[in-house]
């Protein structure tokens, strides 16, 4: 037994002092989502403001120019230009001109005296983003003055509105959008976003870690000379995801702390379960790392698919866009990333701050996961080369 | 357990599947390495010496057959066969970012070596493959041949009753390979280490107590060096003819001339009686105009050995 431990303390060490010698890529896995983070902040925009609007006002009277000056008065909306309908709105968004259309019919004083008042909305169905900017904004000035918000998305190329016809149905839009609102009442969008990011990031360097920790040695023929000592797969394992383990941890600390003192993200819930289930998260995207590594020959290919679960994660977690409007294959795809299960999890704690009870589901997932991944990959670390 | 008897195996078989169908890597192998020898594997590329040292290892799964190191079986007691064991694989490759100290360490603490006993033989296993100097280089900026010697130091870390290598002089330079063989020679005068290797230069079998010769998948020889150069029967002339091609030609079909060898420029003629028949070559040569430069008799190496034996099967 002692000896055991020996082994594992050698494979361990082993791995650590390669992972701090190649100081490039230590550099690299530390600072990469400091970068992301950053660009997500300053360089990309979730939330659309100033959207290029065309009005027809079919009243012309006081409550309908009211209405119109408190949607310029948002900042989310811009008119561009003033049309005389309905059918000449859609034409400026099919042309491009515009990105949103507001119609208002005829008699609206007299409507919204009578409180069955109804405003038009129209929003480019090209652009998700304009499309859930600009239907909060339309809500929030719409609701604010008591009345009823009809909704069409326009597809430009006058393909017709989703969901319809091209005078179009009312499309139902996501809850996620208003869950945003909710918690988010400032619209801040690095609030929303550190919390699933920290996700998704600490899922792709778990990954891609795993990897090529594996492959690396494979390619150039280590392996054979380790699987020559006495070392137990198993202990081979633990000695190259140990390692491994704390250094995506420290990455994570890193997120979340630049994330708390520079970006300001409140940390609403108990750090200790966050901590805690972090850590079970990192170990299943280091168990999926190991799972590519028996899949992928050399260290390109490895990166290759690890790449693509970038991709995956990015768009299919619900990190950017919300899930429920999805196919039912490709949710389930997405259900097969742990990062999913996780974006949830950190946003409960982070954003609402509520406590594991109330993510259970996601956490016997995520629990289950990790051992079944674990398991796996140990099974395919084998104590022979064929 | 065979006292005595440090490696063997009976009717090894080792068979791949690949796209093209099943391939015999190693059909029928039976050998022996009694203990303290050293063993030669000799053939050429592809015969199967490193399928067969892998599998008699454990490292790839047996098809068929037994095989055994120290006693112990392949398959079912690999872990104690890895602590008794030192290897040297033919893609040796130890980890080039850690320093030559480093891997030591690795390689005796992986092996459960105390650490006092670490402090004791790396130092002198160090010294004895001439790194003393070199212990905080990275692996990966050693010569090719002290990065052999390096192999060669970890695996005797552990202090092991049998040494396997495999080709562990190829791309070497001579000057590295004779210190490589140097060192060899001492571990097997001091402490009685078993020697198994595996190469396709045919010298260094003159180097073995024992050989095997290896040609696709089993042995057409298991003997001495003596004793396999004597299996090729006849003297052995040598000689370089002017005129290459008729020479060959006209020599082969001699009276007593059993074997014809091209060796470069020269040919080597195995001959039943060489006072008579080097006579008879020469005035064969001459008729035909062909002069004979260097005529001599030389004693048959193991590459003629060889390549007499492989043109029997």
């Amino acid at each position: 037994m002692r000896k055991r431990f020996k082994r594992i303390g050698a494979l361990i060490q082993k791995e650590s002092i390669q992972i701090v010698r190649d100081w490039r890529t230590l550099l690299m896995v530390l600072l990469l989502p400091v970068l992301e983070m950053f660009l997500f902040a300053y360089a990309v925009s979730l939330t659309v403001d100033h959207i290029p609007t065309a009005v027809a006002d079919m009243s012309m009277d006081s409550q309908s120019q009211a209405f119109v000056n408190a949607l310029i008065a948002s900042g989310y909306f811009d008119v561009e230009t003033y049309v005389a309908d309905e059918k000449a709105a859609v034409r400026a968004i099919d042309e491009g001109q515009v990105r949103a259309g507001i119609v208002i019919p005829p008699d609206f004083s007299a409507r919204v005296a009578r409180g069955d008042a109804q405003v038009l909305v129209l929003l480019d169905g090209s652009d998700s983003s304009t499309v859930s900017s600009g239907y909060s904004a339309a809500l929030a000035v719409a609701q604010a003055r008591g009345m009823e918000l009809v909704v069409e998305k326009v597809n430009r190329m006058g393909m017709g509105a989703l969901g319809g016809g091209p005078s179009g149905d009312v499309t139902a839009l996501p809850i996620a959008t208003s869950m945003r609102v909710l918690y988010n009442p400032a619209r801040d969008d690095m609030i929303f976003v550190v919390p699933g990011l920290t996700a998704i990031l600490l899922q792709v360097m778990a990954i891609g870690q795993a990897a090529v920790a594996v492959v690396r040695e494979r390619e150039l023929g280590v392996d054979e000379q380790i699987l020559i000592s006495p070392a137990r797969p198993l202990e081979i394992l633990v000695g190259k995801m140990a390692p491994n383990l704390v250094l995506i941890v420290v990455d994570m600390l890193i997120i979340v702390l630049f994330g708390i003192f520079w970006f300001g993200v409140p940390f609403r819930g108990n750090p200790w379960v966050f901590g805690w289930l972090s850590l079970l998260f990192i170990v299943s995207g280091l168990g999926l790392g190991l799972l590519i590594s028996t899949v992928a020959k050399t260290q390109k290919q490895a990166q290759q698919i690890t790449m693509l679960f970038m991709m995956l994660c990015m768009l299919l977690t619900g990190l950017i866009y919300p899930r429920e409007p999805m196919p039912l294959l490709v949710r389930a795809v997405g259900n097969l990333i742990p990062a999913t299960y996780f974006v949830r999890i950190a946003r409960g704690i982070i954003t609402k701050g509520v406590g594991v009870s109330f993510m259970w589901r996601d956490v016997a997932i995520l629990v289950g996961y990790s051992v079944l991944v674990m398991v796996l990959a140990a099974t395919t670390f084998k104590k022979r080369l064929d | 357990m065979e006292n005595g008897v440090a490696i063997s195996s009976r009717g090894l078989v080792k068979t791949f599947d690949t796209r093209e169908g099943t391939v015999r890597a190693v059909d029928g192998l039976d050998l022996t390495v009694r203990r303290g020898e050293t063993f030669g594997l000799i053939g050429p590329d592809g015969a199967g010496k490193t399928t067969a040292t892998r599998v008699i290892l454990g490292l790839l799964r047996r098809s068929a057959g037994e095989s055994h190191i120290l006693g112990y079986d392949s398959m079912r007691d690999t872990y104690e066969i890895r602590e008794r064991v030192g290897y040297i694989a033919q893609q040796f490759a130890l980890p080039a970012d850690l320093t030559v100290m480093e891997n030591m360490r690795f390689f005796a603490s992986v092996q459960g070596v105390s650490r006092r006993e670490q402090a004791r033989r790396i130092p002198e296993l160090l010294g004895f493959a001439g790194l003393s100097a070199f212990g905080d280089r990275l692996a990966g900026r050693l010569s090719g041949g002290m990065k052999k010697k390096l192999a060669l130091a970890c695996s005797l870390v552990h202090e092991p009753q049998v040494l396997m290598l495999d080709e562990p002089t190829l791309g070497v330079d001579p000057v590295s390979r004779r210190e490589f063989w140097e060192m060899l020679g001492d571990l097997r005068a001091e402490k009685g280490v078993t020697i198994f290797f595996c190469t396709p230069y045919m010298d260094e079998a003159e180097r073995c107590d024992w050989v095997g010769l290896i040609y696709e998948g089993c042995l057409i020889a298991h003997d001495s060096p003596e004793a396999i150069k004597k299996k090729v029967p006849g003297r052995l002339l040598e000689f370089t003819p002017s005129d290459f091609v008729p020479a060959w030609r006209a020599v082969e079909e001699m009276d007593g001339v059993l074997e014809v060898q091209t060796y470069g420029a020269m040919l080597h003629v195995f001959v039943d009686d060489v006072a008579r028949r080097r006579e008879e070559i020469e005035t064969a040569m001459a008729t035909q105009g062909i002069t004979c430069q260097g005529t001599r008799e030389i004693e048959p190496r193991m590459e003629e050995a060889f390549i007499s034996l492989i043109r029997r099967q």
